[in-house]
């Protein structure tokens, strides 16, 4: 059965492709925003990210679990996290330098042992039809969530509970704003930047596995198109606020849908310039939230954009 | 959580402390009576901080122990003075700027719980605070208070940590005089209550007269004198703490007021914020005149540095000197002999980590001897430039090529005040230029700067220290919420109105 219903598909389509494409947005986002909090920038997170998408395929694939999979992706996103982490404690090295050299060495390794598996079939992650109160397919089709996405929504609603109300949540948000202040209260700043360099290697990981166990769900050299690094931006304009890295994350997602749903509906000329939309997005609301006059305000004080 | 359950007693009995040849404290001896206030006085590197130290922790002292209420006390480290009751709040806040009063309060617990009952801790500090005698916002960002209201949150704190015993690390020296007072009576009251003995480490004889009970001074890692405050001078303190050095003879003023020479019309700017403007309708400097601009801290006496030395945008109205417009760019500083000396110089006019010769040549570098442009530079003449520098303004460092930030504060400023004072010089803009130096610093600081007035300079002084601007301005101007509320002359100055339109209730 088809249902014609016009140009509604367009916003639909976008409400569609919004969720699916975000998922890894939002992982990425608030585990490069639990990183920055804690005074840190890993911007190694796009190498993490391919890697948690090969190793997350791979996995699946010999276990026959997606879920096997999403937790290999976590574990492999911890292990580069960890080592940001423990790289960044000593004096004199530069986080931004060593998260690029990283974001190369996972893409790097991800490209050397994913290479068995780019023929493979690994199975995908389940999705919820969220959209069966509807007869309608192209609405069905549009509200196909998957688990990630509900399970990445919670995380940012946790995040922000847990950097308002919990002692951990305030331990990183001291760390992050005051080294010194830090270590007058008896914390030990490099270990919360280790864990929490960790912790947010891990959530880029699942959003590497995202990509490759469920949209586009396969694994090749291509499987990300720079979400990793992108995302870091949008920690910037979200200000450090997990809810608002969700947002921000829809948005992404939303414009990155823009070209495939003009697709949808017959609108083909300026293809490519539609899938340019994201990054289009991206410098023109970092121009539009900028000020020459203005600090700042949100931004963790430790961390070394500021310095 | 544990009020302060009165105050205890606390003795450094015989400290020396040696870091290699060099002894920085030398078999000091310092008691805390119960319940009072102890001054500890000297000049920057007596030993003032190193015996605190030690006292709390930080470092372990040569030989020489601490006595808590009468007993031998095993201090470790700062955890351990806390666990005895010992609390200190330093120079820099500790406050994490991010964080609301109510969250720094909470972290700093040991005992912070894992899940925080935001309702119930709200609670139990609102409990706390009414038996306190003064109240801090604890739900503002700390960011957003004033300096007074972090110095007073940095007391609570302590007391909310539970300490018996305080130390003070130059408590004062981010204050107006009106701020200090009024923190320093609470803690002078709770002293009185009996609730926390206080040792505090000034500069200030005037806060040792008005709060203190006893006063220890040290001099270079020495015991100089101790007594109680009642039985004491200012003459007294000062001899002790500078030794036998003759006081410096007062500047003599000459009327040499002249033409104008800087003027804002109309000049604004958006503040730190970005919320609110800054709105100066009309400033005049003279030559030959010291303006001296006063206000509380945060009125926007750092934004309008930032308009004169070009590094806040005029969003409406005009900077003119000598009657041409200015927008201090360096051909134009030179051209019309403008010369600053910004606060915090270290930070504001100096590149830490060249060296003090490279430092002083800023303003020289590119030039020759005719001062048309240079391709090359002249090291040799960086050098002998310096040295004259370095020998005419007293500057101590080990040599020119010491890297400038190696430097204690009263240097760095000399350093950089020899830079912009020498050659010709029709404007000088100064802020803060004492902040933080040790008494002998500032005597020779202001000394330069009335000099330079003497010789037809005009010079605008923004100035957070109200001791400083009645010192040295001819006229005085008054800041607040970023326009000039007021204006009078040093003749006619009256402390108590000025301080009323510093605090915007007139």
């Amino acid at each position: 059965m088809s249902t014609d219903i016009g140009m509604w598909g367009v916003p639909l389509a976008i409400l569609g492709g919004a969720i699916r494409v975000s998922t890894p947005f939002l992982f990425v986002s608030i585990g490069e925003c639990l990183t920055e909090r804690s005074g840190r920038i890993n911007l190694g997170l796009e190498g993490t990210l391919v890697f948690g998408a090969m190793s997350g395929y791979a996995i699946a694939f010999e276990t026959g679990s997606p879920w096997a999979g999403v937790l290999a992706a976590a574990l492999a996103g911890a292990v580069f996290g960890l080592f940001h982490g423990w790289i960044c404690k000593f004096k004199g090295v530069n986080d931004v330098a060593i998260g690029i050299a990283l974001m190369l060495l996972g893409m790097g390794l991800a490209f050397f042992f994913g290479k068995p598996y780019i023929q493979p079939v690994a199975p995908d992650l389940p999705a919820i039809p969220l959209g069966w109160w509807s007869d309608i397919p192209q609405v069905q089709a549009a509200l196909q969530v998957n688990a990630l996405f509900i399970i990445g929504a919670a995380l940012a609603v946790a995040m922000a509970w847990m950097f308002r109300s919990t002692k951990i949540g305030l331990t990183i948000r001291v760390v992050g704003d005051s080294t010194d202040a830090a270590r007058a209260i008896g914390l030990n700043p490099n270990t919360v930047r280790l864990l929490s360099t960790a912790a947010g290697g891990a959530l880029a990981g699942v959003g590497g596995a995202y990509l490759s166990l469920y949209y586009p769900g396969s694994w090749n050299e291509g499987v990300s198109s720079g979400q990793g690094l992108m995302a870091v931006a949008l920690v910037i304009f979200a200000r450090w606020n997990p809810i608002y890295c969700f947002w921000a994350a829809l948005l992404f997602g939303g414009a990155g849908a823009l070209g495939p749903a003009l697709q949808s509906v017959g609108v083909t000329s300026g293809y490519y310039l539609f899938f340019a939309a994201p990054y289009v997005l991206t410098l023109a609301l970092l121009i539009f939230t900028s000020s020459p006059d203005k600090a700042m305000d949100g931004a963790p004080g430790e961390l070394s954009l500021n310095k | 959580m544990t009020a302060a359950r009165g105050g205890i007693e606390v003795e450094a009995v015989a400290m020396t402390m040696r870091f290699g040849a060099f002894t920085a404290l030398d078999n000091v001896t310092l008691k805390v009576r119960k319940g009072t206030f102890h001054a500890l006085l000297g000049e920057n590197g007596a030993g003032k901080s190193t015996l605190v130290k030690c006292m709390m922790g930080f470092y372990h002292a040569t030989e020489g122990n601490v006595l808590v209420d009468g007993r031998d006390a095993v201090i470790g480290d700062p955890v351990d003075a806390q666990m005895l009751g010992l609390g200190m709040v330093y120079q820099h806040f500790t406050l994490v700027p991010s964080l609301t009063g109510a969250e720094n309060l909470v972290i700093s617990r040991a005992d912070a719980p894992s899940v925080i009952q935001w309702r119930a801790e709200r609670a139990r500090l609102d409990d706390f605070l009414s038996s306190m005698p003064f109240k801090v916002p604890l739900d503002r960002p700390v960011s957003r208070l004033s300096a007074g209201e972090k110095q007073k949150l940095e007391i609570l704190k302590q007391l909310y940590l539970g300490s018996r015993f305080l130390i003070l690390d130059e408590p004062t020296s981010v204050l107006t005089p009106a701020e200090a007072d009024e923190v320093l009576g609470h803690v002078r009251a709770l002293c009185e209550a009996g609730q926390i003995s206080v040792l505090m480490i000034t500069h200030k004889f005037r806060e040792v007269t008005a709060f203190a009970d006893d006063v220890s001074v040290l001099r270079r890692g020495q015991l100089a004198g101790h007594g109680a405050v009642k039985d004491l001078s200012h003459d007294d303190m000062a001899r002790m703490m500078m030794g036998a050095q003759p006081e410096r003879a007062e500047v003599t003023r000459s009327a040499t007021v002249g033409a104008p020479v800087l003027t804002l019309s109309d000049a604004k700017a958006a503040d730190r914020s970005g919320l609110k403007s800054i709105d100066i309708a009309a400033l005049e400097v003279r030559a030959g005149e010291i303006l001296g601009i006063a206000g509380v801290s945060g009125n926007g006496q750092t934004e309008l540095m930032e308009m004169l030395t070009g590094q806040r945008r005029l969003t409406g109205g005009e900077i003119r000197i000598h009657g041409e417009p200015y927008h201090a760019t360096r051909r134009e500083q030179k051209a019309l002999k403008v010369r600053y000396l910004p606060e915090e110089p270290l930070h504001n006019a100096c590149a830490p980590r060249m060296s003090v010769a490279e430092n002083i040549a800023f303003r020289i570098f590119d030039e020759d001897d005719t001062g048309g442009p240079r391709l090359w530079k002249n090291t040799r003449q960086i050098l002998a430039n310096a040295e004259a520098r370095i020998a005419e303004f007293n500057v101590k460092t080990a040599s020119p090529h010491s890297p400038i930030a190696a430097l204690s504060g009263g240097n760095v400023q000399r350093a950089v005040l020899s830079r912009e004072l020498t050659g010709d010089v029709d404007l000088l803009i100064v802020a803060n230029p004492c902040f933080g130096l040790d008494f002998a610093a500032v005597a020779a600081i202001r000394e330069r700067i009335v000099e330079s007035r003497n010789r037809g300079v005009a010079v605008l002084l923004i100035s957070e220290d109200l001791d400083e601007i009645l010192e040295l301005s001819d006229r005085i101007l008054v800041m607040s919420e970023g326009q000039i509320a007021f204006e009078t002359t040093s003749q006619n100055a009256d402390t108590a109105e000025i301080g009323s339109y510093m605090a915007g209730h007139a």
